[in-house]
């Protein structure tokens, strides 16, 4: 256990700037300035009469890495699947209070879920790659069903090379992209679910623990382009492995039964944590 | 006698009893193969299969119309059948829980539990008594009704074994939910579910009890739907209680050819089934 956590401490020194260990690039005041990617306020999320989530109000940050951290059964993936309305998928779940994204009510009056996840890009804890398609179709499956089936192979090929680029898959898949998805290793896999929901130039991905499943040096990889989609996309990570979010997130969140502790730059929450809870869960005293 | 060796006295008998049960299971199957080669493939020639039935008397002859009848009525089946079946299935898998849910899976299995001949006496009552005469069509759509509960089953099956998780990645890129019941989850279980069909296809294939008071048989050529038609299951009954050693022969060789239809329907559900283990797909 702790060998393995140094192998994983030790590989992100790469990934960084030179200039920076370990931590990621400090907001910048034009950044900060920016208008936020995601603002919830009071926002609930229920099953059936339980409450997953509490009452959270944060504004995530736009072309950051923003991650949720805490235990399980925080409600962070719930909190999470809020984002792009995946919540109200499950029988009985519903959500109170409201989320903009880039300035839209996502649960406005009118606004339909499918228009949102449309907008939205998410990757689940398991690889998900649709196992009846080629790895060029499952890259495409977000476009195919944005309706531009009229469009030529042309354009729809650029977009997969292009997406499987950002996802650092292309070198792996380009000779084999009529192959079926299920061929590919696991950490493959993920990166080309993250392909997939790239590919459809999405504002904000949502990624769900996409490191949970993978061996250590698929992490790596996956972390590392998480790393690099910051410049181009809004990113918020859920993940249990607090080395994990100090590694790759500029601001970081920390959820307790269902409530939101603390939520500050990550280097103040893991260095200088305000809330007592905050401080007794990054020094592991629990969870 | 030690403790150690009367285990493995008991081990050993139990071993052997479970080998025995194993050979059992099969030998109704190679018997009844076997007898059938023996008595039905010396009647068997090309003819068979493209000569109409001779009057008595008169050697050769096969049963074409009833091989082709057959195929027609299998067809009518699987049109009503298939398409039933496959949505009903599609429904429970998608609202497992919804009181029309449970109702109409209870009510699949009582269907499927139904004796035929009771599906047929109804197909009569309500296809064949109201037109007047017997036709391919009631034969087809008793045949069908029987098909329904085989295909709601197992299509449910073979949807509930797709992950949840793949559903949620293609609602989660945006797609609507039918378009996500039908181009992945009904996509990603649909080897399953063609190997449900044709198991469907192949347990309907000797029905005969369905099609006594509907398709009724017919010792001409005939492929409309209106008319009754000829079916091998009914072909053979009426040649074994004849009077004839001829027809007897042809009997033998008519449930050869049976037999060796619903085998061939099996063993191509096999193959559809492993395909999807197989060659890259799309």
């Amino acid at each position: 256990m702790l060998q393995s956590t140094e192998v994983v401490r030790e590989k992100p020194a790469r990934l960084a700037t030179p200039t920076v260990q370990v931590r990621s690039p400090e907001p910048t005041a034009a950044s900060l300035a920016a208008a936020p990617c995601i603002v919830s306020r009071k926002l609930s999320a229920f099953f059936g009469d339980v409450a997953a989530v509490r009452n959270v109000s944060l504004e995530i940050p736009q072309q950051a890495v923003t991650a949720i951290i805490g235990p399980s059964g925080c409600g962070k993936s719930t909190l999470l699947r809020c984002f792009n309305r995946m919540h109200e998928t499950v029988p009985r779940a519903r959500v109170e209070g409201s989320v903009e994204i880039l300035g839209s009510a996502i649960y406005g009056e009118g606004t339909s879920p499918i228009a949102v996840r449309r907008h939205v890009g998410m990757v689940f804890q398991r690889p998900t790659p649709f196992p009846t398609m080629s790895i060029r179709n499952n890259v495409a499956a977000g476009l195919r069903v944005l309706g531009k089936s009229g469009e030529k192979r042309g354009p729809t090929d650029e977009i997969v090379e292009e997406a499987l680029h950002r996802a650092a898959l292309w070198d792996e898949v380009k000779d084999r992209l009529n192959e079926s998805a299920m061929a590919l290793s696991g950490g493959q896999q993920q990166r080309l679910c993250i392909a997939r929901a790239l590919a459809t130039r999405p504002r904000v991905i949502l990624l769900d623990e996409p490191t949970a499943s993978l061996d250590p040096l698929s992490t790596q990889k996956v972390e590392e382009l998480v790393y690099h989609l910051r410049e181009t996309v809004s990113v918020v990570i859920v993940t249990h492995n607090m080395q994990q979010a100090a590694r790759i997130s500029d601001r970081t969140a920390f959820l307790l039964a269902g409530e939101l502790i603390e939520f500050a730059s990550t280097t103040d929450l893991f260095t200088a944590p305000r809330d007592p809870r905050t401080e007794s869960y990054i020094t592991g005293r629990f969870g | 006698m030690s403790t150690a060796r009367s285990r493995h006295v008991i081990s050993g008998a139990m071993i052997g009893l479970t080998y025995l049960a194993a050979i059992l299971a099969t030998l109704p199957l190679i018997l009844i193969l076997a007898h059938l080669v023996q008595k039905g493939a010396s009647s068997l020639s090309l003819a068979f299969f493209t000569h109409m039935p001779q009057p008595v008397g008169e050697a050769g002859g096969g049963m074409a119309n009833a091989i082709v009848g057959t195929l027609v009525l299998i067809g009518i089946a699987s049109l009503m059948g298939l398409p039933i079946g496959i949505g009903a299935g599609l429904y429970l898998a998608e609202k497992r829980t919804t009181p029309l849910a449970y109702t109409v899976r209870f009510l699949s299995d009582v269907l499927n539990g139904l004796p035929s001949i009771v599906i047929g006496i109804f197909a009569w009552e309500f296809l064949v008594r109201p037109i007047g005469h017997f036709s391919a069509l009631a034969g087809g759509l008793a045949l069908g009704a029987m098909m329904i509960p085989l295909v709601t089953r197992t299509t449910e099956e073979m949807l509930l074994v797709v992950p949840t998780s793949l559903r949620e990645a293609a609602l989660a890129l945006g797609y609507p939910r039918w378009r996500t019941s039908i181009s992945v989850v009904l996509r990603t279980a649909l080897a399953g579910i063609a190997t449900g069909a044709l198991v469907a296809v192949a347990r309907i294939a000797g029905e005969t009890a369905p099609l006594l008071f509907t398709a009724f048989g017919n010792q001409f050529w005939s492929t409309s739907v209106r008319e009754p038609i000829a079916a091998l299951p009914l072909q053979i009954f009426t040649y074994a209680i004849s009077a004839y050693d001829e027809w007897h022969r042809q009997a033998w060789a008519g449930a050869l050819v049976l037999i060796a239809m619903v085998l061939i329907i099996s063993i191509a559900a096999r193959f559809v089934t492993r395909s999807r283990f197989g060659a890259p797909v799309d």
